[in-house]
Formats: structure tokens, C-alpha cells, sequence
């Protein structure tokens, strides 16, 4: 089903969207001219298929549940921020904080995600083909970014426990980030995310892995002069 | 908040209908700004006169009219709203100087051989119709949505900031050392009008380009001494540059092909541009500085 946003206004799209007609077994849905718009699928709760032709404002999918969301264009600030679950995938570029706080879910980038990529991430699985900005993962608390291109400065800035797998240069490391070792397990995983994201170039093995060196969890007298 | 646009014509095409592809992005930045609205436009005099961007502040025209043509040779005046764009052939220096002494009411925005400005509080929506920007042809454009914060809603609070000849700023963002940098500013004789931030960063830019310096070393001497967030894009007769912080908090959403390159806060603000979705479209990054025509 066609929903053009010339005719159609935001709130009716969006209301549509969240409140889905269980009389109509309609769940492909394909969104024409966004033009630019924010919060486009913001708060969806089922299950369907919904695709964007165009360029998307902010908040694109953001708390999105279920579904499976494919932008065919860029997106701005905040795409998929706080997905619990579902797919969401962008094949144009992603502007800053791409996956904010996301809890699940996999949020697939085919271009370039801009700074603060998997800002405070909870959960969800991030995969950007291109490169990412400066202070990605930037407390991040858990689940895996993925980023096969390179990454700015500060990448992984004062994070917890999520996986940083970068296949590129790492500009630099925030504070308590490092290079940590890829085992086999890690090469199994990453094999799996790479072949979800149909990316058959590159190999796992290949990638390095960062993550958290632990020493900011807890207050240390001996870091004093730090705060 | 604050919402900045700008376009840059690479081919005549689009000269005369600069001034309606800028009135559509600046009514969609309203929501980023709806404290006041103001643009430059360029477009060469074809006479070579020195244009001077008035604001009447109250100030009869008529008798204004009168009275500057007995101090200054005009070639042209014309009012258009509460401003107005007097054109004259005598040297800038002059100019303002006796509109300083004899008319303290009237405020100048700006001045060059190719810039005008307008600007004024109120809705984007409503201050672009009160100028009918729709008409304006030209080169190049930039302009501004303001939310207020740091300085009142006031003309003189609002954006783009002229300090120089053919110069104007608009900035999205905060500036947190502006004071220390005015006062070091206007004892190298560069005077400000207002309290607001983007001026002193007008100023600094106009300083530092009438020492020789290029414009892209300016703006990338900004990065050292301008504390604070911004994205600018700064307008000079030939074309515009743009700057955004290394933290970059401050958006901007480039689009460029083969006719015309455009810049917006947000994407939505570009989006009814002709052939917008063929064009590359990108973010400039933190800390580059882009320039085109300069």
C-alpha cells in the first residue's frame, strides 16, 4: 500500500502505521516523498514492511519494534534511536547519533554514519558499510557495532561492554577503549553479522576488535586528577 | 536551535529565481527560528555603485530621502519595506560616517557593491513576504532563522551580520567567549552594534580578512580562538564558505550538482529544490572548511 506524504499528512502516516487495521491482512507498506520529514515510523509496534523512497528528517524509526524499515535515501540525527527490536536499513548515509540508546534490533547503514554512531547503545546490533564519525560507540553499554570502513577520533569513548569491530583505521581511542583480541568465537559472530548484511568482500578476520579496558568502572583513588 | 540556509548558483539558470528557492528554505526553517528572519543576496551592480543596506528603524523615508541626497551624490535610493538600498559611488567610508552623525536612528546592514540585506523580527514566513524576497534574483544567497538566546529579539539581534564590504555571517550555534573577543576587537577599531555572539564572530572574520588574510585561513583560525558551538557559513562577493565546530552539535546538510550548490540546517529545508534528489548530498564534516566561488 502507497502512502504519500503529499497527500497524506505525518500524523495520519504515522497513526496508520501504529495502529495497523487487523481486518485488512496489509502489512507492505511503501512511504513516497518524505521530503525531509522527521520522526517518519517513529513508535512502530508490529511486525511489516515498510519502505521510504527519498531523503528522511530525524528520528527516523526510532523506538521501533518489529518491523522492518528500509530507507531508500539518507537519513538525519537519530535514526532508529532506542529500537527495541525489528530491522532497520538505510542505504544512503546516516547523520549523527545513528542507533542512540537502541536496546535490540539490527540497524544496517549501506553509506557513511556521521559522528556519535551507537551513542549510549543498549542492545542493538549496528552494521555501517562506509565509515563513522568522530566519538562513535561513545558509552556504549552493550551489543556490536560494526563499521567496515574507518572511524573518527575518540571511537568507543568511555564504554562498557559493547563489541567494536572496525575492518578500517581507527583514528583514535577514547578514554578506556582498546584493541582487545578477535578469538574464534568473535570471527564465528562477526561471520554472521556480515552475511545478514549480504557483505561478501570482507572477510572477519580481518577486522579488529575493541572494547572496554574496564578501569572507569569503578572510582579509583589514583584518578583523581582525571575528574 | 537557529536555522541557516544558502545557495550558490554554479550556472545562470537559476539567477532569477534565486530569490524564491531562498524565500521556500528559509519559511521551512520557521521551525528552527521563529524569532526573526533575515538573508543577503548577491548580485553585482551594474554600475559599480557601493550599495548600502538601510534600516529606516521609524525614520521618514521621504524626509531621509531629502536630506542624504544634500550630503552624498546617489545614484539610486529605493525603499522596499522598512528598509532601504541607496546606491552611490562615493567611498564607503564617507558614506557611513555621515549616515552615523546625521541619522543616528537609521542602523546600516550592510554594505558592498554586491550584497544586499534585510533582515527583521517576526515569522520567516512573514518577513520574507514583508521583503518579497520571491522577486530577488541573483548570484548567491544566504540566510538565517533565529531562535533567541543569548541577546534580545531585536533587528539588530537578528542574523546575517555584516561588519565588511561585501561580508556577511550567519551562524547556528552558541559562542561563549565573545565578550574577551569584542573588547580585543574593537581596540583594532571594528565596531559592533549589538551584544549578540555572531557579530563578534563577524567581526573577527572581517578583521582578520583585512589583514590580507585568505578566507579560508580565517575561518580556519576560528577553530583556535572562537569558543563554543557553530555551524557558519559566511557570504563574500564571489561566493560562500562554510564551518562547523569540531564537536559539531550544530547540523548542516550540503547538496550539490551541476547548477547550484545548497546548504540547510536540515534536509526538509531543500527538499522542493529542483533536481534535489540526483544531487550529492553530504554532511560537511567537523573542523573543514568548504568554500565555492572564493
Amino acid at each position: 500500500m502507497e502512502l504519500d506524504l503529499k497527500k497524506l499528512k505525518l500524523r495520519e502516516v504515522n497513526n496508520k502505521l501504529q495502529n495497523l487495521d487487523h481486518k485488512q491482512n496489509q502489512r507492505d507498506f511503501t512511504i513516497t516523498n518524505p521530503e525531509g520529514n522527521h520522526a517518519i515510523c517513529a513508535g512502530l509496534t508490529e511486525e511489516m514492511n515498510v519502505t521510504i523512497k527519498g531523503h528522511v528528517g530525524y528520528y527516523c524509526a526510532g523506538m521501533n519494534q518489529k518491523a522492518k524499515i528500509t530507507i531508500d535515501g539518507n537519513v538525519g540525527t537519530g535514526v532508529a534511536e532506542n529500537m527495541m527490536s525489528g530491522i532497520v536499513h538505510v542505504k544512503g548515509n546516516a547523520s549523527q547519533s545513528a542507533g542512540a540508546t537502541a536496546h535490540g534490533g539490527l540497524l544496517i547503514i549501506d553509506g557513511d554514519a556521521s559522528s556519535r554512531c551507537g551513542i549510549s547503545m543498549k542492545g542493538v546490533d549496528i552494521i555501517v558499510k562506509g565509515s563513522v564519525g568522530h566519538m562513535s560507540g561513545f558509552m556504549s553499554q552493550s551489543g556490536n557495532l560494526i563499521v567496515c570502513g574507518d572511524a573518527g577520533e575518540a571511537l568507543g569513548d568511555s564504554l562498557y561492554e559493547t563489541n567494536i569491530y572496525i575492518k578500517g583505521n581507527v583514528k583514535s581511542l577514547g578514554a578506556d577503549c582498546v584493541e582487545k583480541k578477535m578469538d574464534k568465537n568473535h570471527v564465528k559472530k562477526l561471520n554472521k553479522f556480515l552475511k545478514e548484511a549480504k557483505i561478501k568482500n570482507l572477510k572477519a578476520k580481518n577486522f579488529k576488535r575493541y572494547g572496554s579496558a574496564r578501569k572507569l568502572y569503578n572510582f579509583k583513588i589514583d584518578n583523581i586528577a582525571n575528574y | 536551535m537557529c536555522g541557516i540556509v544558502g545557495i550558490y548558483l554554479k550556472s545562470k539558470k537559476y539567477e532569477s529565481s534565486l530569490g524564491n528557492m531562498l524565500s521556500n528554505m528559509l519559511i521551512n526553517m520557521g521551525s528552527r527560528g521563529p524569532d526573526s528572519a533575515g538573508f543577503a543576496i548577491y548580485k553585482e551592480d551594474e554600475e559599480e555603485n557601493f550599495k548600502y543596506s538601510l534600516c529606516l528603524n521609524g525614520y521618514d523615508f521621504e524626509k531621509f530621502k531629502k536630506e542624504i541626497v544634500n550630503k552624498i551624490t546617489i545614484s539610486n535610493i529605493g525603499k522596499n519595506s522598512d528598509h532601504v538600498i541607496m546606491k552611490s559611488k562615493s567611498q564607503p567610508s564617507d558614506v557611513i560616517e555621515i549616515l552615523n552623525k546625521n541619522f543616528k536612528e537609521i542602523s546600516i546592514v550592510g554594505y558592498g557593491k554586491s550584497i544586499e540585506i534585510f533582515k527583521q523580527v517576526g515569522e520567516p514566513k512573514d518577513v520574507v513576504k514583508k521583503f518579497n524576497l520571491v522577486n530577488f534574483s541573483g548570484t548567491h544567497a544566504i540566510g538565517h532563522t533565529r531562535m533567541a538566546t543569548e541577546s534580545a529579539i531585536t533587528t539588530d539581534g537578528s542574523h546575517p551580520y555584516s561588519t565588511g564590504e561585501d561580508e556577511c555571517l550567519v551562524h547556528n550555534g552558541s559562542l561563549s567567549n565573545h565578550n574577551n573577543l569584542r573588547r580585543k576587537l574593537k581596540k583594532n577599531g571594528i565596531n559592533f552594534n549589538s551584544e549578540n555572539d555572531t557579530e563578534v564572530a563577524a567581526g573577527y572574520i572581517s578583521n582578520n580578512l583585512s589583514n590580507k588574510e585568505s578566507l579560508k585561513d580565517t575561518l580556519k583560525k576560528c577553530l583556535k580562538d572562537l569558543d563554543g558551538f557553530y555551524t557558519f557559513i559566511t557570504g563574500t562577493r564571489k561566493g560562500f564558505a562554510v564551518l562547523r565546530d569540531e564537536i559539531a552539535c550544530k547540523p548542516a546538510v550540503i547538496a550539490e550538482n551541476d547548477d547550484y550548490v545548497a546548504i540547510a540546517s536540515e534536509f526538509q529545508a531543500m527538499a522542493h529544490l529542483p533536481n534535489v534528489n540526483n544531487a550529492n548530498i553530504f554532511e560537511p564534516e567537523p573542523g573543514v572548511v568548504y568554500s565555492w566561488g572564493n
